[in-house]
């Protein structure tokens, strides 16, 4: 049997996705900005792409702007921020538990004179509101924060940081890295306070390298790639079209019953945590079931070095990431688990279970009996 | 402060008399229609001469408010408070809440405007105004009454429940569209015609459009382009009737045949020729343009007269004495600007003249269009026969 449950990586594409990507690249494949009828054709798409994206965050559609990825959209959005907002100050701050592409690219605002404050969060992976709002001073000009993380699924206060960074500077920038989020929870940027946010297709069984960065009306960027002036000039590049139109397909599928496919999330992920729970020597990391994300768990394993449980389990068909799979590249121990306090015997012995569209049942039990089995011995070969 | 529910005031409904009711009728439907494409549930009631929206739990205020400057007749959106009577004291307690939520910042001034229309309130309008004044100067020392020029007009209404409200967000004003019969719009894709309708649109009046196609000399972006300003313009007019007619023929043949001063002039009166013969078939009584005078060589009062000459029905320019500038700033306003500068040829700006005629005589007009006897007629006919027509709404948001 073979249990994927490593979605919070990325998922696998809906069928209907695939057929429009398809169609795209094969029927479909002008270029969005030629005068000819196939470049109406392909600019149709993304136009409906882009009406889609927004309609799911009732927003305008001048508004969206698609990237390469989650990724892009986190980059474009700092340094654009940053770059037009430089006159009015130079401090941004976030939280000590994002993902690398915020934290690499303020650390490359920090070298371009900016200076950068990390708020911390408390053991369920929550921002300290009062330590944010004192962060804030007249020169702080951006505020980043993530939605969902991506390690522990624990979810921000996204409304609350608004008011009370806005209470203290109203002009205040607020972005919102949703990558983990879009999908997960009905987002409305505009009551919620959130001037750009950053989302990715295939976390949501869309295309890899395809996403997009909601960018509020009024809000001035600096565009960080340049070139032809697609995309208002702001996102210079030929449009992916399939790209695009394959992502607009998952949203369209994933908002459709969003409820019920939310409910059947908490319904594995509640089923899963209580397998867990019931096997020695674990321990569950962030937030309590129904205040975490719907399709995160992360799981500490004492007495188990994480790399030789995600193998042995890989040997299993079963698919997990240690900490977050994105970081995999760096072996150096997580800034979020650490962040949340996680102590260190546990630090390398924590692996992410995540789960998607796909997933069923017999996974989520095949996984629990699988570590019933995999653990004792585990523990018997352990290094002293 | 969180609001549930919004007065409606209409200006000039209120003085139709006798038919009043169909106005307000007409009202209550385009209300109706522009809350459906805002995300939540809505409950429209006409009401002792009012019109209230009751948004359901979970709506958006924002999008709710700007989908209601989007109705015409609609004069001013009261954002209300609506709570129960349970006597004077409660009311007191209430409005000091509210007061206090509202306004943050005390140092504002303020007037009580108390409207008793229950009439067996046990408190008259002048000791409402009174008591309650008395009691939110007591409960915030900053605060401080101007009866002339308040800061925030505070007023309440006694009804069988009670509404509270000081907040007037201005709306379209204008009439409820479909309250003034139909007209036909020639809608070219540049700033003004979107406009054009869009005022027409507000004093009630249904429109249809009609756009003048020439290909390969204008192409599908530039036709794309006017269904999307037909579609802005929809967000206030309603639904709009899209004629899209192939022009390219009729405007090759005055080409070969007319000398090239008066092209422009001689196109345009085809035009209006169709345009006027659309409107009869589709139940339109008058045509609808965005000329200005003297804006451009067609559009002199001698040229605009030229022009004229060949319709019956009456044209309505309401932007004939705004300046560029002016019409500009409407655009912008109705959102269409940015789509009308978009830039794609349309048919005016193809065939034109380096000189173009300005004061075109009328009988040398005629007698140059008499050269298209025997070509023109086939042309014409097949022009109305190949006609697309194309219904444009402003759509649900549906993923």
């Amino acid at each position: 049997m073979e249990a994927y449950l490593d979605n919070s990586a990325t998922t696998r594409a809906f069928p209907a996705v695939c057929d429009v990507v398809t169609k795209v690249m094969s029927r479909d494949y002008g270029n969005p900005s030629a005068l000819h009828r196939k470049g109406m054709e392909a600019e149709a798409y993304v136009r409906d792409a882009r009406e889609t994206v927004a309609a799911s965050l009732r927003v305008s559609e001048k508004e969206i702007y698609f990237t390469s990825g989650g990724t892009e959209s986190n980059n474009m959005a700092l340094i654009g921020a940053a770059m037009a907002n430089r006159r009015s100050g130079n401090h941004i701050i976030t939280t000590s538990i994002e993902h690398a592409s915020v934290t690499n690219t303020v650390k490359f605002l920090e070298e371009l004179g900016f200076t950068v404050t990390y708020v911390p969060v408390d053991s369920w992976g929550i921002v300290d509101l009062d330590a944010l709002e004192q962060a804030v001073t007249r020169d702080t000009i951006l505020v980043s924060v993530m939605y969902v993380n991506n390690e522990i699924g624990s979810v921000q206060p996204v409304e609350a940081i608004a008011q009370r960074i806005r209470r203290k500077k109203p002009d205040i920038l607020f972005h919102v890295d949703a990558i983990q989020a879009y999908g997960k929870y009905v987002i409305r940027p505009r009551r919620q306070g959130i001037d750009m946010l950053s989302a990715s297709g295939h976390k949501i069984h869309g295309p890899k390298g395809v996403g997009f960065l909601y960018v509020r009306d009024r809000v001035k960027i600096r565009p960080v790639i340049f070139g032809g002036g697609q995309q208002q000039g702001l996102r210079s590049g030929t449009e992916n079209v399939p790209g695009a139109a394959g992502m607009a397909e998952a949203v369209r599928v994933i908002y459709k019953d969003h409820e019920l496919r939310i409910d059947y999330l908490y319904h594995l992920k509640e089923r899963f945590t209580e397998g867990i729970l019931a096997l020695e020597g674990t321990k569950i990391n962030g937030p309590l079931l129904r205040e975490g994300a719907p399709h995160i768990v992360s799981v500490s394993f004492a007495g188990v070095r994480s790399e030789v449980l995600l193998h042995a389990l890989e040997e299993q068909g079963i698919y997990v990431s240690a900490g977050s799979a994105c970081s995999s590249h760096h072996p150096a121990p997580s800034a979020t688990l650490k962040g949340i306090g996680v102590g260190k015997e546990y630090l390398d012995s924590t692996l992410r279970f995540s789960f998607g569209a796909f997933t069923k049942m017999e996974e989520i039990e095949y996984t629990l009996e699988t570590l019933q089995r995999l653990l004792p011995v585990l523990r018997r070969f352990r290094r002293a | 402060m969180y609001f549930h529910s919004f007065m409606i005031k209409y200006a000039e409904i209120g003085i139709k008399g006798k038919n009043r009711y169909l106005f307000e009728d007409a009202l209550v439907r385009q209300i109706r229609r522009a809350l459906k494409l805002v995300e939540g549930s809505f409950q429209v009631v006409k009401e002792d001469g009012r019109i209230y929206v009751e948004a359901g739990s979970d709506y958006d205020y924002d999008e709710t408010v700007e989908a209601l400057q989007h109705v015409f007749g609609i004069a001013s959106i009261c954002p209300m408070v609506q709570i129960d009577d349970l006597g004077f004291a409660d009311l007191q307690a209430q409005i000091i809440r509210y007061m206090d939520e509202m306004y943050p910042d005390k140092k504002i001034t303020f007037k009580v405007q108390a409207r008793r229309a229950r009439k067996n309130y046990p408190l008259d309008s002048n000791e409402i105004n009174a008591q309650i004044g008395e009691a939110v100067l007591n409960a915030f020392p900053d605060i401080r009454v101007d009866v002339h020029h308040p800061d925030v007009l505070l007023c309440i209404e006694i009804r069988q429940r009670i509404n509270i409200y000081s907040e007037v967000i201005p709306g379209p004003g204008g009439m409820p569209v479909g309250t003034n019969g139909k007209a036909m719009l020639l809608l070219s894709g540049g700033i003004d015609s979107p406009v054009a309708g869009y005022m027409i649109a507000k004093r009630g009046v249904v429109i249809d459009a009609v756009y003048f196609h020439a290909p390969p000399y204008t192409s599908e972006r530039a036709k794309q382009k006017v269904v999307d300003l037909a579609r802005l313009v929809s967000r206030y007019a309603g639904p709009i009737n899209l004629h899209v007619v192939n022009f390219t023929d009729i405007q090759m043949a005055i080409y070969e045949h007319c000398p090239h001063d008066e092209l422009t002039i001689i196109m345009r009166r085809y035009m209006m020729k169709i345009a006027q013969q659309l409107a009869e078939e589709n139940g339109a009584a008058a045509l609808i343009t965005g000329e200005s005078i003297g804006q451009v060589a067609s559009q002199t009062m001698k040229s605009l007269a030229a022009t004229n000459e060949v319709c019956t029905m009456p044209v309505f320019r309401p932007l004939i004495g705004f300046d560029k500038q002016e019409i500009v700033e409407i655009a912008k306003r109705i959102d269409t600007y940015e789509t009308s500068i978009l830039p794609y040829e349309d048919c005016c700006t193809i065939f034109v003249a380096k000189h173009p005629v300005t004061k075109p005589n009328l009988n040398a007009i005629k007698r140059s269009e008499n050269k298209l006897t025997g070509v023109i007629e086939e042309l014409y006919q097949k022009a109305l026969e190949t006609e697309e027509t194309i219904w444009v709404e402003a759509e649900e948001r549906k993923l």
